[in-house]
């Protein structure tokens, strides 16, 4: 016997959960299916970094609205998620680097991001602890980073209280379509009736496209990163390099994590989370270049993880024509973590209302299909017909029920 | 690993009375006072922090890992492994084979930043 869903939302990691947290608050009750784990794939792997500075500019709107979320996230989700606001470092070695990184600071300037360049004595004052080669930086005050399993983890259990419910170690393996519609979906061991289903599955948002016939310019890139034992507190703020080779944090726990890659990972991936050997060592000669104190910090650990690297590097989201009843929420290009809680209330208000606070028309599907008749002016927004015509618009029908 | 628990819990009328007797046992021992017991010595993590996290849905040692931060210290689990791998049989009623070890991670020994990066 099917079991009846109000909507299934196939991942479990920070977008899945914080979309059925948003839900579950509005009086739905999502079904959440995982594969493995919650936050077992790219949200148990990801460096925890809530950014605003270097986003591509269309994503920028989400990205500083995610941090006034991530601001009171703690009082929402009733626990501590580890998140510091002191600023994001982005440095650069050389003058070239400089001269775009001031290009691009002044563009998001422009979008309305507060943040400055910094000269070699400024970065000093901020970090004092940055080798002979650095130049300069961009510095943005509000940048920062949290605890990526925390996040998810208390995303995962607010949902939960809620009423949503969650099926982890059990895959989705069909998405049941009647006239073009999304009907149910079929996992490994159950089978739901519903009309709504969101692809939040990460690195695997492709497969389940795939299910229902559409396909999405998707393919998996590979990132490692390491953690050092633990130190005294050092510095609090993100920091990177200009190209974004490495990136890292002092966790509250103490540890440093660094994050990064070498430039041929895409080329080298294969099935599997392979550890490439040269990747670990040429992340820390970066550390060691930018953070010479740390030289003597013994590492740990080291683990990698799937980034699903969009064509153009921004995410798909929302509904789309093609098929009435599946939502996009996918496809993040390893800027999901601080964009998670801002895509959770958005993808939530489209579900209910069939419009969102914030404009999402950039990431629809249909940019894909250039020329054609899926206008992403249209997509997303509350005046277009093609959107409200496959919109479940929930919150009335929560009321007739 | 769930699909074994599920398995479990539906056969419990055929278990024989000395597998009732052992499961018995084991419920007491959990349920006696020693929450407060450091089992991940590294980070400093009770046995009653891992059990919270498998009560709230956590089923493997690796999400509990995430969770709880035991066996993310400086020994990398070598210690506490074992004894999680326990605590999480306990709970979700299965044997202690049935729990797959965390993913192994390099280093093997902690690895001085300078000599990782051969300078």
């Amino acid at each position: 016997m099917p079991e009846k869903a109000d909507i299934v939302i196939i991942g479990g990691g920070v977008m899945g959960c914080a979309i059925a947290y948003n839900l579950a608050k509005e009086g739905l009750k999502p079904v959440v299916i995982e594969k493995s784990d919650i936050g077992g794939e790219a949200s148990g792997s990801n460096g925890g970094g809530v950014r605003q500075s270097a986003r591509n500019l269309k994503e920028m709107p989400l990205a500083m609205e995610s941090i006034q979320i991530y601001g009171q996230l703690h009082e929402e989700l009733g626990m501590d998620v580890e998140y510091v606001r002191q600023g994001n470092l982005r440095l650069c070695t050389s003058e070239e680097e400089l001269e775009v990184m001031r290009q691009a600071v002044e563009n998001q300037k422009k979008v309305g991001l507060e943040l400055e360049m910094l000269d070699r004595k400024q970065v000093l004052e901020i970090n004092p602890h940055v080798g002979e080669k650095i130049v300069g930086a961009s510095f943005c005050p509000t940048d920062g980073h949290v605890n990526p399993f925390l996040v998810t983890y208390g995303f995962f259990l607010k949902a939960k209280s809620l009423g949503a419910r969650f099926y982890t170690h059990e895959e989705a393996k069909e998405i049941r379509m009647k006239k073009g519609r999304v009907t149910g979906v079929v996992t490994d061991k159950n089978t739901f009736e519903t009309d709504l289903v969101v692809d939040a599955a990460g690195v695997a948002g492709r497969k389940v496209a795939n299910m229902v016939g559409l396909d999405l310019p998707m393919r998996p890139v590979f990132s490692e990163a390491l953690i050092t034992e633990a130190y005294p507190p050092l510095f609090k703020q993100m920091v990177g390099h200009a190209k974004g080779l490495f990136y890292g944090r002092q966790t509250v726990h103490g540890s440093f994590f660094w994050g990064g890659f070498v430039g041929t990972e895409q080329f080298i991936y294969r099935e599997g989370k392979p550890l490439f050997h040269y990747i670990g060592p040429a992340i820390s000669q970066m550390v060691i270049d930018f953070f010479p104190v740390l030289k003597d910090l013994n590492v740990i650990r080291m683990w990698s993880g799937l980034i699903a690297q969009m064509s153009d590097a921004i995410p798909v989201l929302g509904f789309t024509q093609e098929v009435p009843g599946f939502v996009f929420a996918t496809g993040f290009s390893g800027h999901g973590f601080g964009l998670a809680p801002v895509i959770g209330r958005l993808i939530s208000e489209l579900i209910m209302d069939c419009k969102t606070s914030i404009p999402i028309n950039d990431f629809c599907y249909g940019r894909f299909h250039k020329g054609s008749d899926n206008d992403c002016s249209c997509q997303g927004n509350a005046t277009c017909t093609t959107v409200t015509a496959v919109c479940p618009n929930k919150r009335e029908w929560l009321k007739s029920i | 690993m769930v699909e074994r628990f599920k398995q479990l819990k539906g056969n419990g009328a055929g278990k024989t009375a000395l597998e009732k007797t052992v499961q018995a046992t084991k419920k007491t021992d959990a349920s006696t006072d020693d929450d407060d017991l450091v089992i991940c010595r590294c980070e400093e993590i009770t046995r009653g922090e891992i059990k919270a996290a498998i009560r709230n849905g956590i089923y493997t040692l690796n999400g509990v890992k995430r969770i709880t931060r035991a066996g993310m210290g400086l020994c990398q689990g070598q210690t506490c492994q074992q004894l999680v791998a326990r605590i999480l049989a306990e709970e979700l009623g299965l044997s202690a084979a049935d729990i797959d070890p965390t993913t192994a991670r390099g280093p093997v020994r902690p690895l001085r930043l300078e000599v990782f990066a051969n300078r």
